[in-house]
Formats: structure tokens, sequence, C-alpha cells
């Protein structure tokens, strides 16, 4: 009963310590500074805006790439693969997750920026005039977009494992039926599958928000370091969890570690909020 | 109607070609990983010196190896498997055993698995707060085994709980008609019964701690030679990989492709027995 409640302690204790921790901030700046959007930590002033558009601008490109390509896969293995080679591939997308994020970033740095770089080239000279937020310039390639896209294979693993056991709960008369009526492969899934599953794949596609939100090494890799709000999604900015790794350990000034453990407590509620949300759907989704 | 059926079936083919396509797709980070990570990776693993020496002290010399993080990996996994595996298989054993659906079990239920979502830098900050500021004052090996401990301990406790719940129910009872306590039948009957999937359990989680590098950040630091204080700050190969992957120096970069070969060695490699054990005994 200890180790259970041990658990929960701990989980409480967290919250207590980010609370204690960050304290002073609230109560000199109330709620606004969040929402600044000037971080000059040096000068004392503290905006947490540009981390918060980083963060939420990464996670929501890494949603728009690996939700489909996380259904997609889900469905493969769930709905078309045949029997044997369905383990197989549902264990090698799994593996995805398995590896270290650090490793991504690596990879991201030296393989995947070079590769990159001339399609967001590309998108910027032929979206960027008409569409501000596609605009240049690129540089380096590094950037919301790069941080994202990382992020998007990232989360792949997350949304196919969750949506997969979803999909499997849906009951195999539900696809007899389809088919005795005539129904394609496709329309089975469409109009059979997908509705009964949809809670499972908010649940699951919430959840990969909630990895993606947190995700740190990899999109600090990534991001481009720069502590402003980006114009254009190929811009650099710096994302809420990576600002913390990269001056928490450097800084002296009470101040600013209460400015970053305080951006972590935000952080730390969204997430939170979000993986319970996720949870409830999906178990709902599953009985 | 001949014109209904054929959009039909081209709508049909496009999706299934689709999904295909994103199993491609997902497929090819996975592989172009593996590949740079195993090529370049030996490219810069020169012989044993490797495992056997601290990297040379100038970043752009060559040779030297990353013996300090690799020790350091072993040696904070090591400390956090022993305190926190238990505890997650003691917390496992009273939600299967004891709990049954109390309410306490389904708020540790819940939240262990709201607790796997966590992100890691913030439970590197919690470590932090409490083992750098209230008690060591300074960066030390302890911290980072802390916080890695943290990060295994919901897992632990959610697939021991999982693979208690798999320990059929005549078992236990077949134990209990025989008149032996409860608390025995679980120790002598329910958990080696249950062995290697708990085993299978500790073993993702050690695989995840190994990898993780942002809890270790602002707890175990880094340090560029050999070091066995637990008190001191500690070397670790995540955070060889991440320094390396900022440096401007060629050197350093091949030392980060090499510590990431080895790091994905270990953690595939626990990944792959966790998930060979388990397939074995449950199909």
């Amino acid at each position: 009963m200890l180790g259970a409640s041990a658990l929960l302690l701990a989980l409480a204790l967290m919250v207590v310590r980010f609370l204690q921790l960050s304290w002073p901030i609230w109560k000199a700046h109330g709620l606004g500074w969040v929402l600044g959007s000037t971080w000059a930590p040096a000068n004392g002033v503290f905006g947490a805006l540009p981390f918060v558009i980083g963060t939420v601008a990464t996670s929501v490109i890494a949603l728009v790439i690996g939700t489909p390509v996380a259904l997609g896969t889900a469905l493969f293995v769930s709905e078309i693969a045949p029997a044997r080679i369905r383990r197989p591939i549902a264990n090698l997308i799994d593996l995805l997750a398995a590896v270290p994020s650090v490793i991504y970033g690596l990879w991201g740095i030296i393989v995947v920026l070079p590769l990159l770089r001339p399609i967001e080239q590309f998108l910027a000279d032929s979206l960027g005039k008409a569409i501000p937020i596609f605009a240049g310039p690129i540089g380096n390639g590094s950037g919301y977009f790069a941080a994202g896209f990382v992020l998007a294979i990232m989360i792949v693993p997350t949304i196919s494992a969750v949506t997969r056991e979803v999909f499997v709960t849906v009951p195999q008369d539900v696809r007899e039926a389809a088919y005795a009526l005539g129904a394609t492969r496709w329309e089975t899934i469409r109009y059979g599958v997908l509705p009964p599953a949809r809670a499972g794949i908010v649940g699951a596609v919430i959840l990969g928000l909630g990895r993606a939100l947190g995700e740190t090494i990899a999109v600090l890799l990534l991001i481009g370091q720069i502590p402003a709000v980006g114009k254009s999604i190929f811009a650099s900015g710096y994302s809420m969890a990576s600002v913390i790794a990269n001056e928490f350990g450097q800084s002296q000034e009470p101040l600013h570690l209460q400015a970053l453990i305080a951006i972590g407590l935000v952080l730390f509620a969204v997430t939170v909020f979000m993986n319970v949300a996720a949870r409830l759907l999906v178990g709902k989704a599953k009985t | 109607m001949k014109g209904l059926s054929a959009r039909r079936k081209a709508t049909n083919r496009l999706m299934l070609a689709f999904m295909g396509l994103a199993v491609l797709l997902a497929l090819v980070p996975l592989g172009s990983i593996l590949v740079e990570v195993v090529i370049k990776g030996a490219g810069a693993i020169h012989g044993l010196s490797f495992f056997t020496q601290p990297p040379p002290g100038d970043a752009t010399a060559t040779g030297g190896g990353l013996a300090n993080a690799i020790i350091g990996t072993l040696i904070m996994v090591a400390m956090a498997t022993v305190v926190f595996v238990p505890l997650g298989i003691l917390g496992a054993v009273y939600l299967s055993e004891f709990a049954s659906n109390n309410r306490l079990a389904r708020a540790v239920r819940f939240f262990s698995e709201v607790m796997t979502g966590i992100p890691s830098i913030m439970v590197g900050v919690f470590a932090y707060s409490i083992l750098v500021i209230l008690f060591i004052h300074h960066f030390s090996a302890l911290a980072g085994a802390f916080a890695l401990g943290l990060i295994m301990w919901p897992i632990v406790l959610r697939t021991a709980e999982e693979m208690l719940g798999r320990v059929p129910a005549s078992v236990r009872e077949a134990s209990l008609a025989l008149g032996t306590p409860k608390w025995r039948t679980v120790l002598k009957v329910v958990l080696p019964s249950a062995a290697a999937g708990l085993t299978t359990g500790s073993m993702l989680a050690i695989a995840r701690a190994a990898g993780e590098t942002a809890p270790l950040l602002f707890t175990a630091l880094g340090k560029e030679y050999i070091s066995f204080k637990i008190t001191q700050p500690m070397s670790a190969l995540p955070l060889e990989i991440f320094s390396g992957a900022q440096s401007p120096y060629p050197e350093q970069i091949q030392r980060a492709w090499a510590a990431a070969l080895t790091l994905i060695a270990l953690v595939l490699a626990l990944t792959l027995v966790a998930r060979f054990v388990t397939a074995r005994r449950s199909v």
C-alpha cells in the first residue's frame, strides 16, 4: 500500500515544490508575464510568450504531419495488412518510440536539416509571398518547422499504438456487415471502424500532443534557440521545455530561475491536463 | 452506376495506397536513424580504448573514449533500478493482489499513467529542487539517479500490475486452498509465476531511463573524466551525445555518434530482449 501511495505523494510533492519555488515571480508579476513577448533575463524582463508560441507552433506542426501518418499506419496494421506481417510492422513502428530523444536530435541536426533546408526554401519561395507564415528567411534550416518535423516522427508511434488498440476493440461483426453490404475496404473503415473509434482517436492524438509539448532535447537541438516570437514557421525560436533545459543550469539569478520553474509549472499543468483528458477519452473508447 | 463504382474503386485504392505509404513514411526515419548511427558510430569507435578511456581534454583532439559516460550511465541506471524497480513492483502487488478496485487503487493507476506523460525535463527540475537545493547542494550522480528512477517508477508499476493480472486466479486459489497465507501465496506463487513479465516491464523502464537526457542536465550535469563518486557530478551517454550534437568540432560530433551507437545498442538490446521474453510467454 505504501509502494502505491508513495507515487501519489511524489506527484503531490512535485506540484508543491514547483509552486513553492516559482511563487515569488507569480507574486511579483501576476499571471500576465506568461504572455509578455520580451525575454531579457539580464535586464530582469521576463515574458514567456516566445516559448509558449514555440511550444504551440512545433506541436501543431508535429500533429499536422504526424497524425495522418500515425492513423495510416494503425489502419494498415489493424485492417489491411496480412496477418503474418501485422506483428512485425507494429513492432517496428513501436521501435520508433524506443529511440532516445537525444538521438533524434543528433540525427535531426546532421541528417535531416540538410535535407529539409531545400524543401523549406522551396516552400518559402512558392508560398511565402502569398502566405506570410511561410515566408523566409530559412537560414541553416533550423526553426519551428524543423523541430516540428522531427517531433512528428517521434509522436507517430504514440498515436499509432493507441489507435491500433482502439481499432482492435471495434467488433468484427461491424466489418463483416459492411462487406456483406458490398462496401469496399475503405468504406468499411470509413463508415464501420472509424466512427466508433472516434473518441479513442481524439484521445490518442491528445496523448501525442502531450508528448510533443513536453519533448525537450530534440526540440532544443532543432528549434534554433532564439528567445523571440518568430514571424513564420521557418523562423528560429525556443520552446518552453527547451528554454528550461538550456538556461536553468547556467542561471544564478533567483528571479530567472523562478521564471524558468514557473514556465515549467505551466507546461507541467498543461501536459497533466492533456494526459488526464486523453486517458479518459481512450478509456471510454475501449469499453 | 458504372461511374459511381469506378469512383468508389479509385477512392478505395487511393486510401489503401495512402495507408501503405504511411507505413513507409514511418519506417524510413527508423531505417535512416539505425543506418546512420551504426555507420557513423562504428566509424568513430577505434578499438577497445573507446570503452576504457575518458575523452581527450582537448575538444579538437581525436582518440580517447567515453568510458566516463558509459560508467556513469551504468552506475546511475543501476542505482535507479535498485530503488525504484522494487518500489514499483511493491506498488503493483498491492494494486493487483490486495486493493482490488478501491479508490486508492484507481487513483494510483490513473496517476501513474499521468506521471508517464510528465515532461522529463520537469522530472529533472523536481530532482534538482529536492536533492540539489535541499540536500547535497551541488550537482551529483545521486540526483541524476533519483530523476531517472522517477521516470522508471510509473512504467514499472503499470507493466508489473498488468503482468500480475495475467497470473490465472486458479493458481492463487489452489495455493490459498492449501491453507497458505495470502502473503506467502503472493511471495511464493504469484510473483514467481509473473517473473518473466516483471523482468520485461523492468527492462523496458530501464531502457527508457538509460536514454533520457533532460532529467540529467541539472542533476548529474556531466564530467570529463571517469568518476565513481555518487555525490559528485557524473557523465552519461545521453549527455555526451547532447553536447556533441551542439559542438562545432567534427571530432566531438564523431564521438557523439559513437556514444549514440553505444546507447542505442544498449536500449534496443534491452527492448528487444524484453519483447522476446513476453512474446514467448504470452503467445
